[in-house]
């Protein structure tokens, strides 16, 4: 049975399957990935400028996407906030993922005080919550692209580290990494070789979750007021600027939520159906 | 119907992941009478579990019964709806898996799990239900059968559950009992207290059953008649008489030459066993807390010594648990030792690993038992194997690449199988792989935990004949650790005993029929012959037995 639901709606392509689901969640990441590239070059109005006599204006010609509170055009507001929304979440979750995953990756390896002192670090800073931090940090320093970007990495290492520490744990106690041990390699070696090969996969689809809750945080923030100050602006700040706009049905806060869902369920839906390589033994 | 079990023209497919059909039984047909027991036997991959599912009217995921018929006791199995056949399950036939370890809940004792048919398939009240095991642990010969029940399956021996898990299987007084390999997970020792436990049960009951398992030599103990099955396909059935004597298949012949491997023949070369490759003086090593002595509280290994010439092998043997592996990792350096001293080629070297320096780390391979975990799965072969020679040698990517396809024709690998990932290749060939890789490094001394164990038997012997022949051509010296008598004596100039962490008697394999030390009798009159009358036959010295068994 299990059989039957894997080869419905899969095809394959270049010796790995696809399902439909995925790919077109791809295609809507790459298609804000573009926007987020391109957005300074395609936006018809500045994103500071009132354009429009009326506030949270109906969908028009001209203002495809109505306009908000201040009455300036939302379509450069969403194709703007998308560059701060995947490119700060983008760099935050890429640092987070990386630093989390190889300390977990040394501290399984190495074992011992290391590994103790780490965890119990790491396991602290799990305990403080995530927007309470946030709030601290920028209560401290001020509000700025950078050190969003770092707080939100921050924030998310620790559940990197704690995940890539309980896989690379299970795959240290196998006999290739005593053989690799034996044959005098160095930690680097057997983090590098060994080890992350084993445990990209879920690495990756973790890699994807974490995206979506920093997407979700910093969305977060802004809606508090904490995260791109004025007149930048990510989705979140978006709608929480716009939130007056409910009662009238505006454009100007449905338009961004919906971004928001878009791209996080379609993150979800591709690190659910990423490409499967076909293993036939007998082909 | 005059037979039990009637199985006509079976043919089971699988589905691989590309969406492909094959056929893994190919129309076998066999007949099970009243109170007979049947052995299946095969390499892995024959597809003889598969046929033993079969008759329960299961296939494992993926595979589906496609055509022919499995009458038992005049049921079609394979036609019935998945609910009547639950109903069979237990009462009528009944299944005694390979690992009994992995079968039972350790959350709940031993007796409830016993029982647990009987309620499902509201058999009998639980209070006769408990009357009913202890009567079978009795005759299953359990010590303590009335006490037994109330442990937990973490508190009972490997040998003892294998028997519960009969009692399990016997409760629910069915017609056909289906045992997959139930004894290959265990030692000889104990191996014999198991089948004659099962033997004296079937035929008391005059239940009929299927025996699943490669070793010819357990076969011919339990079995009535043989079934051999390879690919798919019954190559020959017969009694057991008649195929240990005559048989008439090359496969069946194969294996019956298999389970005798040649002897070895004298070293050619008188002066090469000379020189002494490896001594070690006293060793100890253990686990759990140092006490003051500097010694661990638990001894693995308990002030051992050994020494091994240049181009000889040394056997280690001995049941699990007597610390034949800690050796290994002590004198590989994996787990160093608390005390005594390890000269390699005439030079002390450090207890732990990562203090040797890289020459010496070379020379001595170690090649572990489970080639599945000893295979990074994520690597191809040809990564795995060059990785030595890229670490130790410094060859570049040519000269590995070269080099690799050499490993593999030593191994007599085909060079094609160097882009396939371990997971793609049988266990024969995983160990090779793993083989070709501790000769990647060019060592002097190559120590082989028990390199054979997970390997069945045709393709244990071409492994051993393989590591005779590079030993000729490379002038290797092999530690060679294993429990089973057969494959030491094949390629050991000497064998030494172990039990309990220590030494008992190191022989030469022309005197394994005249051991001196009493668990060496008995650990060699434990294996088990192919001679249908041998477990019949076996008389045991009962206070050797209880001194050193462990029941």
């Amino acid at each position: 049975m299990t059989i039957a639901r894997a080869t419905t709606s899969r095809r394959s392509f270049l010796g790995h399957s696809y399902s439909l689901v995925g790919v077109v969640a791809a295609l809507v990441i790459l298609a804000w990935t573009l926007v987020a590239i391109l957005a300074p070059y395609v936006i018809p109005h500045s994103i500071g400028d009132i354009v429009d006599d009326d506030y949270f204006g109906p969908m028009r010609q001209g203002l495809w996407l109505g306009s908000d509170y201040l009455g300036r055009d939302m379509l450069s507001r969403v194709l703007m906030g998308a560059r701060y929304t995947v490119g700060i979440s983008l760099a935050a979750v890429s640092i987070a993922c990386f630093s989390g995953v190889v300390l977990g990756m040394i501290a399984a390896v190495t074992g011992g005080w290391l590994d103790t002192c780490l965890s119990r670090f790491l396991d602290a800073m799990n305990s403080i919550p995530s927007k309470l931090f946030g709030l601290v940090v920028v209560a401290a320093v001020g509000s700025s692209i950078p050190v969003l970007i770092l707080t939100l990495a921050v924030i998310y290492i620790p559940g990197a580290y704690r995940f890539a520490r309980a896989l690379a744990v299970n795959i240290n106690t196998m006999d290739f990494i005593t053989v690799a041990r034996v044959r005098g390699e160095s930690t680097v070696y057997l983090i590098g070789s060994e080890i992350l090969p084993n445990i990209i996969r879920p690495v990756l689809a973790d890699f994807g979750l974490r995206f979506v809750f920093i997407v979700l945080l910093l969305s977060g923030l802004s809606f508090l007021g904490l995260g791109l100050q004025p007149p930048l602006a990510d989705w979140g700040a978006l709608v929480r600027e716009n939130i007056g706009g409910l009662p009238f049905a505006a454009p100007a806060v449905i338009v961004p939520s919906l971004a928001i869902a878009s791209l996080t369920i379609s993150v979800n839906l591709l690190i659910d159906n990423l490409p499967q390589k076909i293993r036939d033994r007998d082909a | 119907m005059s037979n039990l079990v009637e199985v006509r023209n079976l043919r089971i497919e699988a589905k691989t992941d590309s969406g492909r059909l094959v056929e893994i039984i190919k129309g076998v047909s066999l007949d099970i009478a009243d109170g007979e027991i049947v052995a299946l036997i095969g390499e892995s991959g024959s597809g003889k579990t598969t046929v033993a599912l079969s008759l329960m009217g299961y296939a494992r995921p993926g595979c589906r019964i496609t055509g022919g018929e499995i009458n038992v006791s005049g049921r079609n199995m394979a036609a019935l709806s998945e609910k009547e056949r639950a109903r069979l399950r237990g009462t009528d036939i009944a299944y005694v898996p390979q690992s009994a370890a992995a079968s039972f809940n350790p959350s709940s004792t031993v007796m409830e799990q016993v029982i647990e048919v009987t309620r499902i398939h509201k058999l009998m009240p639980p209070e006769r239900a408990r009357q009913r095991a202890v009567e079978l642990f009795r005759a299953l010969s359990l010590p303590d059968p009335e006490g037994i029940g109330a442990r937990y399956p973490h508190q009972v021996s490997g040998g003892q559950l294998q028997r519960l898990s009969a009692a399990m299987a016997l409760i629910g007084d069915p017609k056909l009992v289906i045992f997959d390999e139930p004894t290959t997970a265990l030692d000889v020792t104990t191996q014999i207290d198991v089948l004659k436990a099962f033997k004296s049960v079937m035929r008391a009951g005059g239940v009929a059953g299927v025996y699943v398992s490669h070793d010819l030599a357990v076969v011919a103990q339990i079995a009535d008649r043989i079934v051999v099955l390879k690919g798919g396909e019954v190559q020959e059935t017969g009694t057991t008489a008649a195929i240990l004597s005559a048989a008439q298949h090359p496969y069946t012949r194969e294996l019956l030459a298999a389970f005798e491997p040649k002897p070895r023949q004298a070293h050619a070369d008188a002066d090469a066993g000379t020189k002494q490759l490896l001594r070690i003086d006293n060793v100890t090593a253990g686990y759990g807390a140092v006490r003051a002595d500097g010694l661990p509280l638990i001894r693995a290994v308990d002030s051992v010594s050994l020494v091994v010439e240049k181009g000889r092998n040394l056997g280690v043997i001995g049941e699990s648990g007597c610390g034949k592996s800690t050796l290994a990792r002590v004198i590989a350096g994996i787990h160093p030792a608390a005390a005594g001293d390890i000269v390699f080629d005439g030079k002390e070297l450090q207890r732990a690993a990562r203090k040797r320096s890289q020459d010496q780390l070379r020379e001595m391979q170690i090649v572990f038992q489970y080639a599945d975990t000893a295979l990074n799965p994520a690597k191809p072969v040809e990564d795995i194997i060059s990785r030595p020679l890229a670490f130790y040698h410094r060859l570049d990517r040519q000269a590995r690449s070269k080099r690799v396809d050499e490993l593999l024709d030593m191994v007599r690998l085909p060079r094609t199988l160097r882009y396939r990932h371990p997971s793609e290749l049988s266990g024969g060939q995983k160990q090779r792989v793993n083989f070709a890789r501790a000769l990647a490094a060019a060592p002097k001394l190559i120590i082989c935990d028990e390199i054979t164990s997970a390997l069945d038997t045709v393709v244990a012997s071409a492994v051993i004949e393989l590591l005779k022949e590079l030993q000729r051509e490379l002038g290797l010296s092999y530690i060679f650790i294993s429990h089973d008598l057969s494959v030491v004596e094949a390629i050991c100039d000497e064998i030494m005993v172990m039990y309990n962490g220590e030494r008992v008697e190191q022989i030469t394999p022309d005197k394994v029929t005249a051991p001196t030390h009493p668990y060496s009798k008995l650990l060699f009159s434990s294996v088990p012959k192919l001679d249908p009358t041998w477990l019949d036959g076996l008389v045991r010295d009962p206070e050797l037995v209880s001194q050193y068994g462990h029941r």
